[in-house]
């Protein structure tokens, strides 16, 4: 039993830490209709800005405050010149983010140098709980506790404001959006924006989660995200957080029982719900 | 003389490589109820397309409150005034009916207040159905679900078309005893196949064929002239 409740928690905080990178992608997909290969990128930064800024001013809080700062001002700068040039065509898109991705991750070598980058918890988040027999570690209950106010606030902010509404009638209809009076490319930089500050502040969550970041990190996560992004349905946000613990969990799980298979098992998941549900677990209906 | 909201002069569009439009004219006077009339691929949709910008004219131009809109942005053009329902009808699917008419209400000022009731008193059903998801409507719904979202949005043009396409002759009634209500507060330029509709409640037609204007008079001299009607829209 406590092994059980230790894996759940472990494969909620990885699932966790993918939803905030896969909850971007799926939005940014769903309306823009655009595929960003580059998202990884947004991550490994978010976690080494935040992370230095953390080293140098001890403060994790200010770490975050800065990988979304980062998050933002890359998300701004990318969508006016990566991505409008290529909105409707799919290859171009792969192509250009591709390109990005790598320039991104490369980059990150030539500010921060190209070694392994050690991570530690910061004190007040360190340690862990024993409950019976069961040994909670404190970090991952942070990381579960922060996924689940995000999904909070974009799950309001998506039902109950006016922008949120847009959003989620420009994922269904983009020319009648327009129709309507509503400038859909400022909205398109709003949600970009948005994502691109979600990833890194996923990255800069996972740094001392993994106790280490070094560039490739980005491409590793974002494969998951990917996945996520499929298996919940491109476009629902909902989607993206019941895939990503299913992904976290399968992951966390397979890696006791049946580690060979650890790297596999998303893999078969993506598989199994593209026969079964081509259109992932959670439809965002277009028309 | 009644002043002219919208005209377009010698318009041409293209779709990729395809010419569609190749000199479309036309005016819409305030106050009256234009409309366009062609067969079966003439250019219809594409001109109300082009008028609110979503494929832009290639050449010739749009003008609307003696502004040149040619090149604006759809969200501009929408903005001036101009308020579309296409021929899906354009629903958010999974939005309800409040959520639907939400989007295009620009600000809650006492002006949209009232024009909502306004609609709301017109459309009975979509206050009944007011929380129901925009998807799960009938389709004489949807298409008045379409047309209020259109005329709250500050309107004063509506363009429609083929609103009584795939409705029953009952429900069609009821969208014609609208467009002639909603004539009192706004101009229509209505796209219509159905003859008897469009005779009935048009005041103005043009007809264009291939993608060009054929024809443009008072409805009322279609109606007399059984050759154009048969030449152009096979009936008679
Ligand atoms: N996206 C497009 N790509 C290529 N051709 C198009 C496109 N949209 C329309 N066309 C062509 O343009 C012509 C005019 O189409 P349009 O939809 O404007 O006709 P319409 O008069 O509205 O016809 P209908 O009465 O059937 O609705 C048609 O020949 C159509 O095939
Ligand atoms: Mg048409």
């Amino acid at each position: 039993m406590d092994l059980i409740i230790s894996l759940v928690i472990n494969g909620l905080a990885t699932g966790m830490l993918i939803f905030l990178l896969a909850a971007g992608l799926t939005l940014i997909f769903g309306l823009m209709d655009v595929l960003n290969f580059a998202h990884g990128g947004l991550f490994v930064w978010g976690a080494y800005t935040g992370i230095f800024s953390y080293a140098y001013t001890g403060s994790f809080i200010v770490g975050i405050v800065v990988a979304i700062l980062t998050g933002l001002v890359f998300g701004f700068i990318m969508e006016k010149l990566i991505i409008t040039p290529v909105y409707g065509n799919h290859v171009q898109q792969i192509l250009i983010t591709l390109g990005f991705m790598l320039v991104l991750q490369e980059m990150i070598k030539v500010f921060f140098g190209p070694n392994v980058v050690a991570v530690k918890v910061p004190e007040y988040l360190a340690g862990s709980w024993q409950v019976g027999d069961i040994i909670i570690i404190k970090y991952r209950i942070f990381i579960i506790i922060f996924g689940f106010i995000v999904f909070g606030l974009f799950h309001y902010i998506l039902t109950r404001t006016k922008v949120g509404l847009i959003v989620r009638a420009g994922v269904m209809n983009k020319d009648m959006v327009q129709a309507l009076g509503i400038n859909i490319k400022r909205i398109f930089l709003f949600v970009f924006m948005t994502g691109a500050a979600l990833a890194a502040v996923a990255g800069v969550l996972m740094a001392p989660y993994s106790g280490s970041i070094y560039a490739e990190l980005g491409m590793e996560y974002a494969i998951l995200a990917f996945i996520v992004v499929v298996i919940g349905g491109m476009g629902s946000f909902q989607g993206s957080l019941f895939a990503a613990i299913l992904v976290g969990l399968a992951g966390s799980f397979m890696a006791y029982y049946v580690p060979y298979l650890s790297l596999a098992v998303n893999m078969i998941l993506m598989a199994v719900v593209l026969i079964f549900r081509p259109q992932g677990l959670f439809q965002a209906a277009k028309g | 003389m009644m002043e002219n909201l919208l005209k377009l002069d010698n318009v041409n569009t293209h779709i990729g490589q395809y010419h569609i439009l190749q000199g479309v004219h036309f005016e819409a006077k305030v106050g009256e109820v234009s409309v366009l009339l062609g067969r079966n691929g003439a250019g219809k949709t594409t001109t109300l397309k082009t008028i609110i910008g979503l494929t832009p004219a290639t050449g010739g131009s749009v003008t609307f409150l003696n502004q040149d809109i040619t090149k604006k942005p759809t969200y501009d053009i929408a903005n001036l005034g101009i308020g579309y329902v296409p021929e899906d009808q354009g629903i958010f699917a999974q939005l309800s009916v409040e959520e639907n008419i939400k989007v295009a209400m620009k600000k809650e000022s006492e002006e949209s207040k009232e024009k909502l009731e306004y609609v709301l008193n017109l459309f009975p059903d979509l206050k009944k159905f007011w929380k129901k998801a925009g998807g799960n409507l009938s389709g004489g719904q949807k298409q008045m679900l379409a047309m209020a979202r259109a005329f709250v949005n500050d309107s004063k043009l509506l363009l429609i078309d083929e609103p009584s396409k795939g409705l029953a002759p009952i429900v069609i009634e009821k969208v014609m005893e609208a467009i002639v209500e909603m004539k009192k507060r706004t101009t229509i330029l209505l796209v219509e196949q159905n003859f008897f509709m469009a005779s009935k409640i048009g005041d103005s037609f043009t007809l264009i064929d291939d993608g060009k204007t054929v024809h443009q008079g008072a409805m009322k001299e279609l109606i007399d002239n059984d050759e154009m009607k048969h030449k152009y829209l096979g009936i008679g």
